[in-house]
This record gives C-alpha cells, structure tokens and sequence, in this order.
C-alpha cells in the first residue's frame, strides 16, 4: 500500500473542503482499502467521515430515510425498513457477508467499484483503471460480466444489490457539496461506461453523500429481490432482480422492476413495468414483460447464458412478489 | 540409525513453528521491503508519519503508534503478537481474520486500525477465561468443526458475533450467516453444528 495521509474532520465543511482539494472520503473502506493494497487505488489524502453526523435511519411521511454512514447490516436490522420497504433490507442481506455488512456504509456501497478481474489486475488492460489501456474483459474470461450498457472499452457490471432495490424504487440521493445541497434520483448517480468508464458516477468534487431517501408505494410491501448466483450466499450476482407490484382485484395496477448482475449500472426495467400495468397476476403476464427485458443485450462470449436467465430470473422474483400476503 | 535421528530432533532446543520462521525471516524482511515499495510504482516511497491511538483488546488497554497503512490484523500480529488471528486472503473475502470491534464482526485485513482509535477488540485469545475454553471453542473440539484449524479462529470468531446477532436459530440459518468464513478443508457440517450447539446453551 502506498503511503497516504488520514484526516479526521469534525465537520461536514471540513471533510468537503479536504475532498474537493483533492482528498478521498473513506467510511466502512471495504472497497478502498482492499483496492488501496492492489494499487488500483491510489489516494495520498484520506478523509475519514465517520465522526460526522451522517448515520442513522427515520422515517418521514411516506419516505424512508437513510443515513449515508448507516451500515448495510444496521439498515437491514431496522424495523421500519423491513415494515415500511422490506425490498431494501432483503437486497442487503443478499449482498456480501455478515462481516463486510456490518463494516460497509450505505453511501460507500452505492459507490463501490467493479468486481471485474481485470479492473485489479494491474498488468491487464483496463480502461477503467488506466484510461486507454484497452478492455482486456471484451476477449477475455468474461462469464460476469453485462449485457447491457456496455460498449467497446467497458463491460463490467455494477456490484451493488441494494442499489438495484433503491433504482427500483425510485430512491433520490441527498449530496452536500462546496456550493450547497443538491437531490437527485440514484438511478442518475451511475454513469453508463461509453468511451469514458474511468468515470463511474456524477459526483462533483468534494460532494459527500449526506442521506437516501426511499419514497413508499402502494407497491412497496409487496416486493422481492431474487439473486441469482453461483453459490447460496456470499457471491455477486449472476442476476438478480428487485420487483415491486401493487395489485388490485387479482389485476397489476403499478410495477416496479430493476435488474442486477447484467448491466453495466443498475438497471431499471421500465419497458417491462409498463407492460405489466393492467394484467392479471400470472406467469403469462410475467413473461411477456421479461421478453422485452433483453432487448439491446450484447452477449459476450461466455456470458450467453445471461440472456436466457435474465427473464427467468425476472419471471421468478415477480411470481415471488406476487405472493407476498 | 533412524532412531537416533528422531532422539536428536526432540532433545535440541524446542521452537515452535512461528519462532523459528521469525528468526529465519528477520534479514530477508528487512531486505526485501524498500525494493518493494518502489518497485510496483516506479515512484520513490513518500514518507509515512506514524500515528498514536489506544486499543483496547481482549480488555487490555493498549497505546499504540502505528503506520497509517496497518490494518486492525497488521496490529495484532505484527504489533501485539497476537497471531491467533488469521491472514487468510488479506483482501476481505475469507474470514479468516474476523475480530470483533466494539462487539460487532468484521474482517480485521480490511479495517485500517488508524480508523478505530478507542475501539474496543475481541480476538480469539480473549475468549478462553481463567483456564476455561468458551462454549463456542468447546463445541468446535466437541463437533470437530475443524481440519487443518487455520480458519478456525475468525469461524469461532464470527459464530460468537453470529450467535450474539441472534442468526443462529437454525442449520439453514448458520449457514447462511456463517457465509462469510470460508474453510477450504469443508469441515462446513461440524462448524455449522459447533455453532448450534453453542448457541442452544446459551
């Protein structure tokens, strides 16, 4: 690990000043410090946030609100989390172990960097890494990676579960920065790779994630996320998928669908939702919105299997949603 | 003459592995750690300013004055020799290194101890008390939920913080929540009942 300077501000201001003169924010560092001892990562200042009054979970009106330095494993404890969106805590228990949940923050994991091998391998060519250096992923072992979203110099998939559940549930994102307080949904946090991957979210400089805030639905209670994976626990996803419904009368009145494991940022399913409205809660229906889930899919060479799993995938968490009580 | 052989090997002085790989490894560390810090860079070492905190493991308050780049396992084996803990993967994805900071489990290699002034620190040496194993260690001779043992601390580790979370209600349970420990000799059936077993006595 190459040498790095820690400071420990007091202060929101402070912190934001450190990082917008350059310094990098660490809270849970499951991400950083792993990718700090590759060299991936290279900060010469650390701010380290967790003094700062950023934690905690409330509830407000209709919204769930979240600290950004509340731990994955707190969030997913949280009683009106599972009352209120149990789609958020069932999407954290399925993400990484017992031990990284109880470390990770909620603001860390929306910006926790890809699991592509290649992005770690410092003699391999990774764009995101090294602007220019090529995508050694494209032709290589690449059974993980997205089928949507990519283009030629990015293929890798976001990693985030929870994420998927927040995108799907139209979640905003509350950022405090040198000019002041900004929201925005988190769906627009992630920036698709094009020919710029190195550049993954839209932060400006120095703006630290403060809260998120998951507005409730009449669809919030009835909502799976279904991960799809190599082993039972503990493992990225292949796929995964965080579907919401309001049902009326046996008839699908709104939809929330996201997909994970897939795409290249999570991924909302819109097409699918819409034509989901309307029908009558059966696997027919499912289907027919899974169909259009693949459409763009640009299957690499061992990652074919995607796009057959993909709507069962789909199919499979909306069967799940629909039978919650 | 075998016999001899094997007489001469127990009557020379008597090291345990660790103490012998200390003083073998002593010159060849010393050597090799400048080259390797400019050798993946290709840009000379900045200078490090140490940093102090106080820790305080298994109930003993120390003061410490660390590199900033030690993790929480780096302090306990290297600072404290405390070397129950294990270095398994080193990038958060075995277990092996699981302690407990301020009654939670975490992956120690992960952890930057400059981060956790004043935490408190549960390691696998502070659970036997006054001669006595812990239920949890009990259990694991009991159910042999070992093999070779070099998982075993952070598996004991965090089935204490499982049993303590309350995930450990059933087999399917333990298994899930004892995920993030990884026992490459599979001693997975007799970890899962060590851990059942322990926590129906509490």
């Amino acid at each position: 690990m190459l040498p790095f300077t820690m400071e420990k501000p007091e202060s929101a201001e402070a912190a934001i000043a450190a990082a917008a003169g350059g310094a990098r924010y660490i809270a849970g560092g499951t991400t950083l410090v792993d990718l700090m001892r590759e060299e991936v990562e290279r900060p010469e200042r650390l701010v380290d946030i967790n003094a700062l009054p950023l934690g905690g979970i409330r509830v407000e009106g209709d919204d769930l609100v979240i600290g950004a330095l509340a731990r994955m494993s707190e969030v997913a404890a949280d009683r009106n989390v599972q009352r209120l969106q149990p789609l958020i805590a069932e999407s954290l228990i399925e993400g990484a172990s017992p031990q990284l949940r109880n470390m990770a923050s909620m603001g860390g994991n929306m910006l926790q960097r890809v699991r592509c091998p290649y992005f770690r391998m410092l003699d391999a060519g990774c764009n995101k890494r090294t602007p220019g250096s090529g995508c050694a992923a494209i032709d290589g072992l690449n059974a993980g990676h997205a089928i949507l979203g990519t283009s030629e110099h990015c293929v890798a998939t976001h990693p985030s579960d929870v994420a998927v559940a927040l995108v799907a549930l139209d979640a905003t994102m509350r950022v405090r920065g040198p000019e002041g307080e900004r929201s925005f949904p988190i769906e627009e946090l992630f920036r698709l790779p094009g020919d710029t991957p190195h550049l993954e979210h839209t932060l400006l400089p120095g703006e630290l994630i403060v809260e998120l805030r998951v507005p409730g639905g009449p669809y919030s209670r009835r909502a799976r996320y279904l991960k799809v994976r190599d082993r039972a626990s503990y493992e990225f996803a292949l796929v995964s998928a965080a579907a919401a419904l309001s049902v009326e009368g046996g008839v699908i009145r709104e939809a929330r669908l996201a997909v994970g494991g897939v795409g290249t940022r999570p991924w909302r399913l819109r097409d699918c939702e819409a034509a989901l409205v309307g029908k009558r809660l059966e696997r027919p229906a499912f289907e027919a919105a899974a169909h259009l889930a693949t459409q763009g899919a640009r299957p690499l060479q061992h990652n074919h299997f995607k796009v057959e799993l993909l709507p069962r995938t789909i199919v499979r968490a909306l069967e799940m949603a629909g039978e919650v009580a | 003459m075998v016999e001899n052989r094997s007489e001469s090997y127990v009557q020379g002085p008597v090291l345990s592995r660790r103490e012998a790989l200390l003083a073998g490894a002593g010159t060849v560390a010393l050597a090799a750690l400048p080259s390797q810090s400019t050798a993946a860079t290709g840009s000379p070492a900045k200078e490090v300013s140490p940093m102090t905190l106080t820790m305080t493991v298994n109930g003993e308050l120390h003061v410490l004055t660390i590199d900033p780049r030690q993790s929480i396992l780096d302090v306990l084996r290297e600072t404290l020799d405390l070397t129950g803990t294990k270095k398994g993967c080193n990038q958060g994805a075995c277990g092996a290194c699981t302690v407990l900071v301020d009654g939670k489990r975490i992956v120690s290699c992960l952890t930057l101890a400059c981060m956790h002034d004043g935490a408190r620190i549960e390691t696998i040496e502070g659970l036997e008390k006054d001669g006595v194993l812990h239920p949890l260690q009990e259990a694991f001779v009991a159910h042999e939920g070992l093999q070779c043992g070099f998982c075993t601390p952070g598996q004991i580790m965090s089935g204490v913080g499982c049993i303590a979370e309350g995930h450990a209600g059933s087999t399917d349970e333990i298994r899930f929540w004892m995920s993030g420990n990884i026992c490459r000799c599979g001693a997975y059936p007799g970890i899962v009942a060590a851990v059942a077993d322990a926590a129906g006595r509490d």
